[in-house]
């Protein structure tokens, strides 16, 4: 699903991702962990097209990308972000919301199409009509995942998509998450500094620091602690002695 | 909606009041004035207001009452053209700069920095002397030199926005820069465009006074507000009321669109909310 090779990405003078380079297969769910600022997000954003200041070569779906992304790319990849309350727009109803992708894409809809969107997000038709100022967090968030699958992508990039919302709240959302690709088979590239998110949605992981990937792991030794890097043992421990201190 | 549920504030009420009653008056003028605006009576000239004219009559001894009430639709008119010219060009420059930045943005707003550079009065006088006295080219200069505030609120606005998340799955989906800046970032940049437009209404009616005023604006003998206290100027002494009579119905309405656009900013402002 995506091919990276050598990706460098700055933020005007500081290259915040080095040299990165990794491999999703279709249907394949790749977590990368990392600290804030670690460039994890830049990352995800160069995958996105959202961030245009990056070099090496990047294939998804097979297309080589370039900096522009053709116009039916959002067919073929979403993306969630990390604050439901930044990630939809103040003056949209939740229908507009859902229907905006479809009507940029030149698809015809109705509104069963947006209530059975809805429906699979554990939202109802009742929702169609509201503003997301009147919905909580962890609905909006649905609403956002909603939106994203809108389009049926074949990859979904997850920006820390659980970090804004409360802990019980959390774990309803990586059910939904989880449940979604297996219904329709697509590949996830998660974004997180939680280990524990990372282990609960992913294959395979990579731990990435200061803009390099340090280490790439399977999902079994990620939850084992079979890390080689000093710096994902570090990571992996400190994640651990936080799980003691419930 | 979105729109609070708290109560809109008195002052701004009352400034909503008079604005709407002037607008009505000025649609109802010629039901509602006593005499014809340009009826002139050579016998009853300069009379004191009192009687048969309750704000005197001029130097022609045309019903000042009459005259303000036409003079009303000049004015309101004035405002309403250039607020429908310039509110929509001013927002589109600063959405389209602020969203698209980089060399846009650069060219945008120094245009826009050289309109708010010069005093809007003297450029106005620049434009209606380059374009000939009238009414149509004093809306058309008052326009020219209205728009920027505009622009420059609608960017700052445009800047936060920018980079919002919801902004980006706008672009991911695949939305163009146009329909992005259409249908996504205009829409919530109008609340300040609208509270800017209604102080600025204000200074319209100043402006169009002023060149009345100076004989660059409405020709005599339509009843503009700013020609009559030209007229009335060189009776000041004796015949107080032919100048001060339009001087009370500019102040008075100026301060009524202050009231409402003051409590529209108080209203609208999404931190109060």
């Amino acid at each position: 699903m995506i091919e990276a090779r050598g990706i460098t990405a700055r933020h005007g003078d500081n290259v915040v991702v080095r040299d990165v380079s990794f491999d999703v297969a279709d249907g394949e769910s790749f977590g990368i962990v990392g600290e804030s600022g670690s460039g994890k997000s830049t990352l995800l954003r160069v995958i996105a097209g959202l961030h245009r200041d990056w070099s090496g070569e990047l294939s998804v779906a097979g297309k080589k990308q370039d900096r522009d992304r053709p116009h039916d790319f959002g067919r073929v990849v979403s993306m969630v972000f990390q604050d439901p309350y930044g990630s939809l727009h103040p003056r949209q109803t939740v229908g507009r919301a859902l229907a905006e992708p479809l009507i940029v894409q030149g698809i015809r809809y109705d509104a069963a199409r947006i209530d059975a969107a809805l429906r699979d997000v554990g939202l109802d038709a009742s929702h169609r009509a509201r503003y997301p100022h009147q919905l909580s967090g962890g609905q909006r968030q649905r609403v956002a995942i909603a939106r994203a699958l809108m389009l049926e992508p074949r990859l979904l990039l997850l920006d820390e998509p659980t970090s804004a919302l409360d802990a019980s709240v959390q774990a309803d959302i990586l059910a939904l998450l989880r449940r979604v690709r297996q219904a329709r088979g697509m590949s996830f590239v998660l974004v997180s500094h939680s280990l524990a998110i990372v282990e609960a949605l992913c294959e395979r992981a990579a731990v990435m620091q200061q803009g390099s990937f340090v280490e790439e792991v399977s999902a079994g030794d990620l939850r084992r602690g079979n890390l080689h890097n000093s710096y994902a043992r570090e990571l992996f421990a400190a994640s651990r002695g936080f799980r003691r201190a419930f | 909606m979105v729109a609070p549920s708290r109560r809109f504030p008195p002052l701004a009420t009352l400034g909503a009041a008079i604005v709407v009653a002037s607008a009505l008056i000025a649609f109802a003028a010629p039901l509602l004035a006593p005499y014809a605006p340009y009826a002139q009576d050579l016998a009853h000239r300069l009379e004191p207001p009192g009687g048969a004219h309750w704000l005197g009559t001029d130097e022609l001894g045309r019903d000042i009452l009459s005259r303000l009430i036409y003079g009303a639709r000049v004015t309101l008119g004035i405002v309403a053209l250039v607020s429908v010219v310039t509110a929509p060009v001013g927002l589109l420059v600063g959405c389209v700069a602020g969203y698209f930045g980089g060399w846009v943005e650069a060219v945008l707003m120094r245009v826009t920095d050289i309109f708010l550079a010069l005093p809007r009065l003297i450029l106005a006088l620049a434009f209606v002397a380059a374009l000939g006295p009238g009414i149509e080219n004093a809306v058309l200069a008052i326009a020219i030199v209205s728009w920027p505030p505009y622009a420059r609120v609608a960017r700052a606005e445009s800047l936060t926005l920018r980079h919002a998340e919801f902004i980006d799955a706008a672009r991911l989906a695949g939305a163009s820069g146009g329909r992005i800046v259409l249908r996504h970032i205009m829409p919530l940049c109008l609340p300040s465009v609208i509270v800017r437009m209604s102080l600025d209404m204000a200074g319209v009616i100043l402006i169009a006074a002023g060149l009345g005023f100076l004989g660059l604006g409405a020709q005599p003998p339509t009843p503009e507000w700013g020609a009559m206290i030209a007229t009335g100027r060189q009776y000041m002494l004796d015949h107080w009321w032919v100048a001060a009579m339009p001087g009370i119905a500019i102040a008075v309405l100026s301060l009524a669109f202050n009231l409402l656009g003051d409590g529209l900013r108080d209203w609208l402002d999404p931190k109060q909310r």
